[in-house]
């Protein structure tokens, strides 16, 4: 033993320090954070906030790396506009006042707003604001809005809210408390961060089977009990092969069917007629069920029926109907599901398919779990426990960003209910405002006339869930209405529209030239964007001849971003935003609130660090330029303008009486929550609280939400749903079978005049969850191509945002191309070599390392650790911008030329989601000499 | 006493949430900091720290596994670090915590040498050594509330991997952590008693399957099933 040393210890010097409690934004996760700052105002430590919700006190990387965004080099310090002179996307700017920026931008807006509002294309990244961001593009009457959901999630929000009334990712979250067995597919590091990371532990803890289903070994996989290397893009045919085994076993919880899915409804065998596939309804529309007891049709959505799951009948009208069930029965029975036709195209062995489905039955089906708590259903009837198969499921982009990813999403949930575990104990559980009606009813404006009425807005939000053709937006040849070809026959459920196609199709005057593009904080010139350098052209492409000859093809481009991204230097003009830690913001119950399955709760960032520069929050830029263009809802009848400022629109403003963006602290006196007059002090009462409101729902409400009467009592009041009434989950999705019989030519309303899009509803709209092989591609594995190329999201990064971060980035700051080591050898390769890789579209050259946990057929990278020397305040020759690298120069936003000549998105042909996970490459040595990544894109640094 | 950190390989996902959760409050504290950054948005970044974590892969394909290893000061029983320090600036505390006494450090890096464990890093700026202190200047700051008296990295971590406690104490978060899990010490041989302890990975829980039923044809299914109305 060695001696010992007694010394004084020096503790912080705490004077003049303060805490503030607001909410981190160091990713979309929204944990809660006590930021301490010193006696100067400057921030001293951010650490997780124990009370809250989403963190419960942990805090990531990320967000103690906060500190140092804020101190971040590549902060915008004023607005600023292209100098004359220069070219687009040079990066030579020219500080201009704010009064000049937002004049100029205002007369511009204006003069489009008063001829043609859809020359706007307002377009919006990372943000949380969508319910301000939408209200604005409505008020404004562009149709041409979204968010980034195109290329994130929406084929997982879709799947979910067509399919179970919530979603993976925002809306609902595993019961991590008491699930016994926990599946996770793909990739989710960064959907969600410290939930899921809390969640895991407790799984681990509690003695629950943990199994990732992921080509790739890393993150969250490297803990998981059993790794199921799957072939990427086969993940619906392996979960329909689960459903194989479950059926051919008969593991299925036939109450939960018959009671909450539409398994028994009856659907109509009529070939060749436009009935063909749809419920057998009654005249007010309610679907049918054939009924043991009665031995008849009655309603579906009655109390007290007793429905036939299987069975083929003669219903009245002569026709030939079918239960869902027997359907789904006969598909999945079918031998090409089973796991040993499967297996070997999902590279899994059929043994694992069929035992990781045996024990996910055996834990759902002999593990049951039973609470004892006495509630309502919607029927009336009184229950005096809930039931819970504990056996859970989460799955992000890994799924999400395939060609078949809403199919293959749309199968998870079919696992879900064939095993009855959705919205029980142990199961993945809705988080409030969700569940919803299947699909929520709101409907995309799709009204031509509307849209391009001057001076007006439009009649509906710009996005929303179609149910039938008629719903779409499409003129009266077919033809888009929206710039991204969103709700047109090429991507008909496109629910949050296709950020990839905008600039693209803008160029092509596809269906029309744009005038102005506003972009905020979407990096779309860079990793936000499928073919990368030839995006960035377009960006600064001019016209060859005509009228318009030497003009740019989108005339104006506006950026708000708080820091120096690649897409800033395309901007005309810069208007620069604030940090997190700067502004206002309202993490919105009317967007994507920061529930859990037990509690309602939705939160706020409050300005804890004060401004030094310039810039300005570009909520209060927008709540501006609102009054500025006499907005119907942000004007007063004498013109002025109704809110001084964005926290003043936030507390006053009221979407329904007593609804407003924020659900907490309403009422006078801050009494009432979720519905309640508008609160002058709602701001300082959420601070107050931590910056976030959360309220538990009763123990009579916690559970089978989707039919439970006291909590959809509650749903109501606070405009969640409709009206009470039981929302019957679709294994068999009727509007989707419509749009196949638009498809088929059959369908008594809208079809599509092109043979392309009619070919495509025939094959990719399966009312059924069905898996065909990625659209790109087409999944051969000995062609030209033999390699999926994808990505991993770092934990310590958040997309592009975190490589100019001075912590993160020594964390990782170059990327390196990773292949299975048995597979390099057997190719010649060995790690550290450069490597050209080779897409349909083009070529980069990055350096190889190999790793066993990885599929043998897969090669995949770091997300967006690559940049552009220059950008994001770093220097020339920033390690990221010469051993960092982008897979997205080798994805086209367009899929190869159809034999009609057209070029169609490289997305999801359902959603428009864009497909950027069916990449694939050909890897080959570089010669000698030929090192460093390649493209390079020469920078500025300002 | 013996303070140490129990850290559970089974839990770790690699997220680096506790090595910069160690960088910033220690960056900026008395008894560790200041915790310097290098050419921070040049070519090649690299700064000071007293945590990082390591990646290893085991086993080969398929049957291979992913390790995260978080690697701070062990604060050995026997510290060779203390004990080859030429100036005393390197001490150990009757409380089991090694620390730098700044101002009695050159910089010779002797103590860095002596670490197996690669756990001090030198502050270039100043010169002399940097490490764990157990955050000695949080878990005994009596003005804190007892539940953040707790080392930055333990109250970041996501998934609960890090314990903070007293080995000698049975009943301390990491007595009770380690029990029955913790691996035989990192570099055991060499001596120098380690008192962190990595806890070992849980096996997969057996999963108690139910007797599977026959397969049928796809007519007989619906046939018994269509009468019985009735699955499991």
């Amino acid at each position: 033993m060695i001696e010992t040393t007694s010394q004084p210890i020096a503790f912080e010097d705490t004077e003049g320090q303060e805490v503030k409690r607001t909410t981190c934004y160091m990713c979309a996760c929204r944990c809660g954070i006590e930021v301490t700052l010193n006696r100067e105002g400057r921030v001293r430590f951010i650490k997780g906030n124990r009370d809250h919700p989403v963190n419960q006190g942990v805090l990531c990387a990320k967000g103690s790396a906060g500190i140092m965004k804020q101190y971040s080099k590549a902060k915008l310090t004023g607005p600023m506009r292209r100098k004359p002179g220069s070219e687009r996307g040079a990066g030579a700017f020219e500080p201009i006042s704010w009064d000049e920026a937002l004049g100029t931008l205002a007369e511009r807006l204006a003069r489009i707003r008063a001829t043609d509002p859809r020359q706007l294309a307002f377009f919006t990244g990372r943000d949380q604001m969508q319910a301000l961001t939408g209200l604005w593009a409505q008020q404004f009457g562009t149709p041409n809005w979204a968010a980034h959901g195109g290329f994130c999630s929406v084929n997982m929000a879709a799947a979910g809210l067509y399919s179970i009334g919530y979603a993976f990712w925002e809306f609902g979250a595993p019961d991590w408390d008491r699930t016994k067995y926990f599946m996770l597919w793909g990739v989710a590091e960064d959907h969600s961060s410290n939930p899921i990371k809390i969640g895991l532990d407790k799984l681990k803890r509690n003695g629950a089977k943990f199994v990732s289903v992921n080509p790739v070994r890393t993150g969250y996989s490297a803990i998981a009990d059993e790794w199921v290397p799957i072939r990427p893009g086969t993940d619906g045919l392996l979960a329909l092969a689960m459903v194989h085994t479950l059926l051919s076993r008969e593991l299925f919880d036939a109450p939960f069917l018959s009671r909450y899915t539409n398994a028994p409804w009856l659907v109509i065998d009529a070939p060749g007629t436009a009935k063909d596939g749809l419920f057998l309804r009654d005249e007010a529309g309610q679907p049918l069920i054939h009924d043991r007891k009665q031995g008849t049709f009655v309603g579906g959505l009655g109390a007290g029926i007793d429905p036939s799951l299987f069975g083929e009948f003669d219903a009245p009208g002569g026709l030939k109907v079918r239960t869902v069930l027997t359907l789904a029965a006969g598909r999945y029975l079918d031998e090409r599901y089973s796991p040993a036709v499967a297996g070997p195209q999902c590279g899994v062995p059929a043994e694992t398919i069929e035992r990781l489905a045996l024990e996910m039955a055996s834990i759902a089906f002999q593990e049951t779990i039973e609470i004892p708590v006495k509630w309502t259903d919607v029927w009336g009837q009184e229950h005096d426990k809930v039931v819970g198969r504990p056996v859970s499921m989460y799955a992000m982009r890994g799924i999400s960003a395939h060609s078949n990813g809403f199919q293959a999403c749309r199968a998870l949930h079919l696992i879900q209910m064939l095993l009855g575990a959705l919205e029980g104990p142990g199961n993945f559980r809705a988080r409030a405002p969700y569940p919803r009606p299947i699909p929520p009813g709101q409907l995309p404006e799709n009204d031509e006339a509307v849209m391009a009425a001057p001076d007006k807005p439009l009649g509906k939000t710009p996005l929303g869930f179609p149910v039938k053709p008629e719903d779409l937006a499409v003129d009266k040849d077919g033809n888009p209405l929206r710039i991204d070809h969103a709700y047109s026959w090429e991507s008909p459920l496109a629910a949050h529209g296709a950020m990839h196609m905008v600039i693209t199709n803008a160029v092509n005057a596809d269906p029309y030239p744009i005038d102005t593009l506003m972009m905020y904080m979407a990096n779309m010139a860079w990793n936000s964007t499928m073919n990368t350098a030839g995006v960035r052209d377009m960006l600064r492409a001019k016209h060859a001849q005509g009228p318009k000859k030497g003009e740019y093809k989108i005339p104006f481009i506006v950026v708000s971003d708080a820091f120096d991204s690649e897409t800033v230097r395309f901007a005309d003009l810069v208007l620069p935003d604030t940090t997190y830690l700067e502004r206002h913001d309202a993490i919105s119950m009317l967007d994507r609130p920061i529930s859990e399955a037990d509690t309602v709760a939705d939160a706020i960032r409050h300005p804890v660090v004060k401004l030094d520069r310039d810039v300005r929050a570009f909520q209060e830029v927008l709540v501006d330029l609102a009054g500025r263009l006499k907005f119907p809802a942000f004007t007063n009848a004498d013109g002025t303008c109704k809110y001084k400022d964005y926290p003043e629109f936030i507390w006053r403003f009221e979407k329904a009486p007593g609804i407003g963006f924020l659900a907490g602290f309403r009422g006078k006196e801050g009494e009432k929550s979720l519905k309640g007059e508008p609160n002058e002090k709602q701001w300082e009462r959420y601070i107050e609280n931590g910056a976030f409101f959360s309220k538990h729902w009763e123990p009579g409400e916690q559970w089978m939400r989707h039919w439970n009467r006291d909590y959809q009592v509650k749903a109501v009041e606070a405009t969640f749903i409709p009206k009470v009434e039981p929302i019957v989950m679709q294994i068999y999705s009727e509007p989707i079978q419509k749009f196949r019989l638009a498809g088929q030519g059959l369908y008594e309303g809208p079809k599509p005049p092109k043979a392309g899009d009619r070919e495509r509803l025939v094959k990719y709209f399966d009312p059924l969850p069905d898996w065909y092989a990625p659209l790109d591609g087409d999944g051969a594995d000995d062609g030209e191509y033999p390699f999926h190329a994808i990505t991993q999201r770092p934990m310590v990064m958040y997309h592009s945002w975190d490589t100019q971060n001075v912590w993160l980035r020594q964390i990782m700051a170059g990327n390196f191309l990773y292949m299975n080591a048995a597979e390099a050898k057997r190719r010649g390769l060995e790690s550290l070599d450069w490597v050209w890789v080779e897409s349909r579209i083009g070529k980069i050259r990055c350096q190889l390392k190999t790793m066993e946990g990885v599929e043998s057929n897969t090669v995949w990278t770091w997300n967006a650790i690559g940049k552009q020397s220059g950008a994001w305040g770093l220097e020339k020759g920033a390690s990221e911008s010469t051993h960092g690298f982008l897979l997205n120069h080798l994805i086209s936003e367009h899929l190869p030329k159809a034999a009609d000549e057209r070029s169609l998105t490289n997305s999801d042909p359902i959603t428009g989601q864009a497909a950027w996970y069916d990449l694939k490459v050909r890897i080959t040595k570089a010669a000698p000499g030929e090192e460093g990544v390649w493209p390079l894109f020469d920078g500025v640094t300002r | 006493m013996r303070l140490g950190l129990a850290i559970d390989l089974d839990t770790c996902v690699g997220c680096h949430a506790c090595a910069v959760a160690c960088k910033e409050w220690n960056g900026e504290s008395l008894m560790a900091g200041p915790l310097p950054d290098y050419d921070a948005y040049g070519k090649e970044a690299t700064g000071t720290w007293l945590n990082r974590i390591r990646h290893y892969e085991c086993g080969t394909y398929p049957e291979n596994k992913t390790v995260n290893v978080p690697m701070s000061c062990m604060h050995c029983e026997d510290a060779a670090c203390v004990t080859v320090c030429p100036t005393g600036a390197s001490y150990k505390r009757p409380d089991g915590i090694v620390l730098v006494d700044a101002d009695k450090c050159m910089g010779c890096s002797y103590c860095a040498w002596a670490c197996p464990y690669g756990a001090r890093e030198l502050d270039q700026d100043e010169g002399t050594m940097r490490k764990c202190t157990l955050c000695v200047d949080r878990i005994y700051d009596e003005r804190l509330p007892e539940a953040d008296r707790q080392p930055a990295c333990v109250l970041a971590c996501p998934t609960h991997a890090r314990a903070f406690g007293d080995y000698d104490d049975p009943d301390s978060d990491v007595s009770r952590a380690a029990k029955g899990r913790s691996l035989p010490p990192m570099l055991e041989k060499l001596g120098y008693k380690p008192v962190n302890q990595y806890l070992a990975p849980r096996q997969a829980p057996e999963i108690k399957m139910q007797p599977p039923r026959p397969k049928k044809s796809l007519a007989d299914y619906i046939r018994d099933w269509a009468g019985a109305g009735k699955g499991s």
